[in-house]
């Protein structure tokens, strides 16, 4: 399986490739991508630069155009995929129809993921995207039991790249709006979800209140860690119950089933982090690099290592497992 | 010509119930939508979650007739969200054996639908006349636009496409997620493959509050919802004019019939927005009205017409 690993920064993504990287993701630094934060991505030169150096280590780039082109605005869209083409992007992950019809015309050789984005959660959903924009690689949305991508392998002529570690969306990638809906900006024409600039924090006595737009997400007593705003990971009241109505601040972490993954048939495995540092990504890329190639005796050492590399350091399988339905 | 030089009064279309109602209700929901709603266009079916269909089911056939009988043109809904190998097979399903149009509203659908005329669903991510090009040239006949389209984007795709027909998400709590994990059922300490049908106990959702008690969301099983309800009544004129021809309203657990007829009157210009909005309040009261999305803002905002300042 290739290791699939995220940059946010040019530094980043010289670590993951020194770290073991099969393939570095990343994005353009605007609304093309779906990780737009300030300070994040690649200009034009930079990614230039990022391929050269990923190339002469025979490590693959993949960007990621994985947002909806806004009506009256593709020619960002189209101008962002005619670039990645032309440095010489070893794949291109998209999301939007509309822009996959563009790239297929255009650059009928270039190499064509399906984003997570564009949520292909079954066979005749990929089927849809390797008949019609000839796909080659599909990203899963976190929808699916390793027996369901076990299912879902043998009826497809596509390869299978899923998440393995980091960030965890609850909502099915590209079909939530939830952000959107609190803030205007919006996760698939914006390519930003719970941005900060609409995160707020106050101390209301001895609690402190993380707000995003005019909503509370969290509350947390003295003592208790704060976490970031993300929507679905807030604390709510429904009825009389008052909890983490969607999800706990959790990350995903199923390198306990890489064997299971493995016989699944997937191809690759993609580590969630465009936003996170480049210490993080050399970190966590190395352990991983190590935890695929290790024996069952190492690997546990390696898996734990990981753990304590988790945001809030809680790890959860998500709907890798079917309890966490 | 373009339609948008030439605009028609557009049709109003009546979405799938979106909440699981027990099957007499939901039979007698659209009995009386047959017998007393200005609709000319009906789209049954479950899109939410495949483990609710056994509710409605039983009476399928007996709607179907009915709304047509009054007239109306019926559509069936697919699945939003299909990852089960049962799920998969409840849409090839549907599209195998049905003898009426389908509203796609996932991959799959678009997938055996090709070649064939259909219907895309709202929730299908359509944010581009590129997008519905493609769509249209793989049979799309009409397409709902995705709620949180802004009125420029739904202009220029419209535009861009004048032999397609275009729906617009006018009235109803908005759909703004879904997810394989059942948040309704973890509500009430279960899980979904052992949920019995809690979310029954909801029919118009269930509400998230912010630990400071505002209002939020809206549970509705693997669905989350808004809570302000969507209420297109201001734009409709603008929405006519860009060349929308049919304007969705999505069913809340209110007398829809007479939320059909008053979107009817402002239609024809014999209400005014104004008093339509009282009169919306009236009939579906409690929940706050929202068009943010339309105006490209907070998508929960309610954007006065006199100002196009956010109200709140």
């Amino acid at each position: 399986m290739e290791l699939i690993c995220p940059a946010g920064t040019p530094a980043a993504f010289r670590e993951a490739v020194d770290a073991g990287a099969d393939a570095v993701y990343c994005g353009f630094r605007d609304e093309t991508n779906a990780r737009n934060f300030p300070g994040l991505n690649f200009s034009r030169d930079e990614l230039r630069t990022a391929i050269a150096y990923a190339r002469g280590r025979k490590v693959m780039t993949f960007v990621a155009i994985n947002t909806f082109m806004r009506a009256g605005q593709e020619q960002l869209w189209h101008q962002a995929v005619d670039d990645a083409v032309a440095l010489g992007a070893d794949a291109v992950i998209l999301a939007d129809f509309g822009l996959m019809a563009y790239a297929v015309e255009r650059h009928p050789q270039q190499r064509l993921h399906v984003s997570v984005q564009a949520s292909a959660s079954n066979a005749d959903a990929v089927r849809f995207l390797v008949e019609t924009f000839a796909a080659k690689r599909v990203v899963l949305p976190r929808t699916l039991t390793i027996a369901d991508i076990a299912r879902l392998a043998k009826q497809i002529d596509c390869e299978i790249e899923v998440f393995a570690f980091g960030g965890l969306c609850v909502m099915a990638e590209g079909r939530c709006s939830l952000s959107s809906y609190a803030t205007g900006k919006s996760p698939n024409m914006n390519g930003v979800c719970s941005p900060a600039s609409h995160v707020r924090y106050r101390q209301d006595g001895r609690e402190l209140v993380s707000e995003l737009g005019d909503y509370t997400i969290n509350r947390f007593p003295a003592g208790e860690a704060a976490g970031y705003p993300t929507l679905c990971k807030g604390r709510f009241d429904i009825a009389e119950e008052r909890g983490y109505a969607f999800e706990d601040p959790v990350s995903l972490d199923v390198m306990d089933h890489i064997e299971a993954l493995r016989a699944a048939g997937v191809s690759a495995l993609k580590i969630e982090g465009r936003q996170r540092g480049k210490a993080y990504v050399a970190e966590v890329v190395s352990v991983m690099r190590r935890a695929l190639t290790a024996g069952a005796a190492e690997r546990p050492a390696l898996v734990s290592r990981l753990k304590a590399l988790s945001e809030g350091q809680k790890t959860t399988t998500g709907a890798y497992e079917k309890r966490w339905r | 010509m373009t339609t948008s030089m030439n605009p028609s009064k557009p049709a109003l279309s009546l979405g799938p119930v979106y909440y699981l109602w027990d099957g007499p209700k939901w039979r007698d929901f659209y009995f009386r939508i047959a017998d007393e709603a200005p609709i000319g266009h009906v789209t049954i079916g479950e899109a939410v979650c495949s483990k609710r269909l056994h509710f409605i089911e039983p009476h399928v056939a007996e709607v179907i007739e009915r709304l047509e009988n009054a007239g109306k043109q019926v559509s069936l809904t697919s699945l939003a969200l299909v990852t089960l190998e049962r799920e998969s097979q409840l849409v090839r399903g549907l599209v195998r054996d049905s003898c009426h149009p389908i509203e796609a509203n996932d991959l799959s659908a678009l997938h055996l639908l090709a070649g064939r005329p259909h219907s895309v669903g709202p929730l299908v991510n359509v944010y581009n006349g590129a997008t519905a090009r493609l769509l249209a040239s793989r049979g799309a006949t009409s397409i709902c636009l995705p709620p949180e389209l802004p009125m420029a984007s739904v202009r220029g795709i419209v535009t861009e496409n004048p032999g397609v027909g275009f729906e617009v998400f006018a009235f109803g709590r908005v759909p703004l997620a879904i997810s394989a994990r059942c948040a309704h059922a973890r509500s009430k300490g279960l899980i979904k493959d052992n949920c019995q049908f809690i979310c029954r106990e909801d029919p118009d959702g269930l509400t998230v509050e912010t630990l400071d008690r505002q209002p939020f969301l809206a549970l509705n099983g693997v669905q989350t919802m808004s809570h302000t309800c969507q209420a297109l009544i201001q734009e409709l004129p603008e929405l006519a004019a860009a060349g929308v021809s049919r304007i969705r309203l999505s069913p809340q657990d209110c007398d829809m019939a007479a939320v059909a007829l008053l979107f009817d009157d402002i239609i024809a210009g014999t209400r005014s927005p104004r008093e339509a909005q009282a009169a919306l309040a009236g009939i579906y009261p409690n929940k706050p009205f929202s068009n943010g999305f339309h105006h490209g803002q907070i998508g929960a905002a309610w954007i006065s017409a006199e100002t196009g300042a956010e109200a709140k």
